[in-house]
């Protein structure tokens, strides 16, 4: 499955304000990282802090911090805020098919965006720091058996 | 196999609501006794809202009194000194081994904490527990099943590290 740009930024600057050690970040710190433009992320931003997930500090030194419980918000809470997961495949739309074969693509469709909306739903940001840690530390340890 | 966590410190998560009335207590995890079945019993009743005595009763039965290496059944408690005796949290898991091919693995199938007692580690104390004794007997690798609407559980596995593993949950309605 892809998720949009927007989605995958918004995880990323959440992770990022979760992470860093001050809480704090402007637009353009994570936006180097990343390899995105301040105006593209700021809409971004923007976005997270409509939902109440960030909020921003204004003036020099400002940027943003994370308003939200990492153990709580998941990774379906911010996707959601940006697109529509999965098609349109309901009671409702599997029922306005037309031909049985149509109807029985809609159910397996279906099963599958459940599948993925219960993934995300169960991965909070508290998960995903410690995944993204245990990236880190496998990535760290062939370095250290050459050293 | 018993061990004793503090609730409030390295286990307990930080800023976890309710931490500072119940700094400072602490608990114990050991296997299930008989007259924990009330209490477990109690438990599962508060959260699920079926009384489910005589079930409980024969998982302990099963799953304390027999195979009792492969199988285990862990509670979260007072420690033995308390005045007050009862049950905090409970766990029960197996080993099982060659369903459609599958290697030994620990199955987890029963994790339930007092709703009062949440966010001071017991889940995780339990949790930890069941994996050292699935590791102590041998195996290396743990799983469960929790339905897709279950966000509590699920949330709770995955914040352990658990991840989605290569078998598929498949049903079928026989009416």
């Amino acid at each position: 499955m892809k998720l949009q740009i927007a989605s995958q930024l918004a995880i990323f600057a959440v992770l990022e304000l979760t992470a860093s050690s001050d809480g704090q970040l402007s637009v353009a710190e994570i936006g180097q990282k990343y390899g995105v433009s301040s105006h593209h992320l700021a809409k971004v931003m923007h976005v997270l802090a409509r939902a109440g997930l960030v909020r921003s500090v204004r003036g020099a030194g400002g940027g943003y911090w994370f308003s939200g419980n990492i153990r709580r918000v998941t990774l379906l809470d911010i996707i959601e805020l940006f697109e529509e997961l999965g098609s349109d495949h309901s009671n409702a739309s599997r029922s306005r098919a037309v031909t049985d074969e149509a109807r029985a693509l809609h159910q397996i469709l279906a099963e599958i965006d459940n599948i993925a909306r219960a993934t995300l739903g169960s991965i909070t940001i508290a998960t995903m720091l410690k995944l993204a840690e245990r990236h880190r530390a496998n990535a760290r340890q062939p370095a250290a058996r050459l050293g | 196999m018993t061990t004793r966590t503090r609730i409030g410190d390295s286990r307990a998560p930080t800023g976890s609501a309710g931490k500072a009335a119940v700094a400072g207590a602490t608990f114990i995890i050991r296997p299930a006794r008989a007259s924990d079945i009330a209490f477990v019993t109690a438990i599962d009743e508060r959260i699920t809202g079926i009384g489910k005595m005589a079930y409980w009763s024969d998982v302990f039965e099963r799953y304390s009194q027999q195979r009792t290496g492969e199988r285990f059944f862990f509670v979260a408690a007072p420690p033995a000194k308390a005045a007050e005796q009862h049950v905090l949290g409970f766990i029960v898991g197996e080993i099982r081994a060659w369903e459609f091919g599958s290697a030994p693995c620990g199955w987890v199938f029963a994790l339930s904490v007092d709703p009062s007692m949440r966010l001071h580690g017991v889940g995780e104390a339990l949790f930890e527990q069941l994996s050292a004794a699935f590791r102590n007997a041998g195996v290396n690798k743990m799983r469960t099943m929790v339905a897709q609407d279950n966000r509590l559980h699920l949330l709770f596995f995955r914040g352990e590290g658990m991840m989605a593993g290569p078998y598929i949950q498949l049903e079928k309605d026989l009416g």
